[in-house]
């Protein structure tokens, strides 16, 4: 058969089209990603790995947050068991974006930060492990400004060993 | 492989209450085992959820979520029958998705 060259700028027109197709494919999913899909924010390495409250706030953004009470921690007076602490915190401010949990004296404070999209309630439930008796801080990110409230948790039994 | 994850996802008016068990060692790196020696960071960093393909909840953790963690997830304008979509990562680049489908509460 001699096909090769009547086929052969067909099969180039081809190549070039499916390689143009290939890269508007990734543009184009590369913007789906931006707006519906699950591209979870880069951990916030610098905030997890602080040791002092104020640089974990200052990873935040949140260094100048203003108390309110219009951010309600759930959490229990006293915990028996350090290992397994439930915080539920409901933010009350309009446009919430985010909340973070903060148990102020682990070696580690920052503990957790949830950001909110697409119709999700300012709403955050997790348990997490607590050292020893502290406040547990939650920060609140609203129309990108900062808001935080605390509570405190009297530890029976340490959690972090 | 991981354990899959336990997700309930109930409509309460129109508000899904979802809620996910997930099976994690969630080690601190400051437990010793028997023999003394410290057991590894091993940790989940990135948990996601995704009610009908749209990301709602984009969570970032330390070590200090408890073993085995427990969180919860509300959305608003979800109705019966809708898709959720959990899936986190962990430290050691481990990775788990399951899903489950928003029921009457």
């Amino acid at each position: 058969m001699n096909l090769s060259h009547p086929s052969r700028p067909l099969r180039r027109t081809l190549l070039q089209f499916t390689g143009a197709l290939g890269v508007l494919g990734t543009v184009a999913a590369a913007g789906l990603l931006k707006t519906t899909q699950a591209v979870a924010a880069v951990w916030n390495k610098a905030g997890f790995e602080s040791k002092a409250v104020a640089d974990a706030m200052k990873s935040l953004g949140a260094s100048s947050a203003a108390e309110s009470r219009d951010i309600v921690i759930t959490a229990p007076d006293i915990a028996e068991n350090g290992a397994v602490v439930p915080i539920e915190v409901v933010s009350r401010i309009p446009n919430t974006q985010s909340i973070s949990i903060i148990a102020e004296k682990n070696p580690f404070p920052l503990s957790a930060t949830a950001e909110f999209a697409n119709g999700a309630e300012p709403y955050a439930y997790v348990r997490i492990k607590m050292g020893q008796t502290s406040h547990v801080r939650a920060v609140v990110k609203a129309d990108g400004k900062f808001f935080t409230a605390s509570k405190e948790v009297k530890i029976t039994v340490g959690g972090c060993g | 492989m991981a354990e899959p994850m336990k997700i309930r996802a109930t409509l309460k008016g129109d508000v899904a209450d979802i809620r996910v068990l997930v099976a994690h060692p969630m080690e601190t790196g400051q437990r010793k085992d028997a023999a003394g020696n410290i057991v590894p960071m091993h940790f989940i960093q990135s948990m996601t959820v995704t009610h009908n393909g749209n990301i709602v909840y984009d969570g970032q953790w330390s070590q200090a979520v408890s073993r085995n963690p427990v969180f919860a997830v509300r959305v608003r304008g979800a109705k019966v029958g809708d898709k959720v979509v959990v899936q986190w990562i962990d430290n050691k680049n481990d990775k788990r998705t399951d899903e489950a489908i928003i029921v009457a509460g």
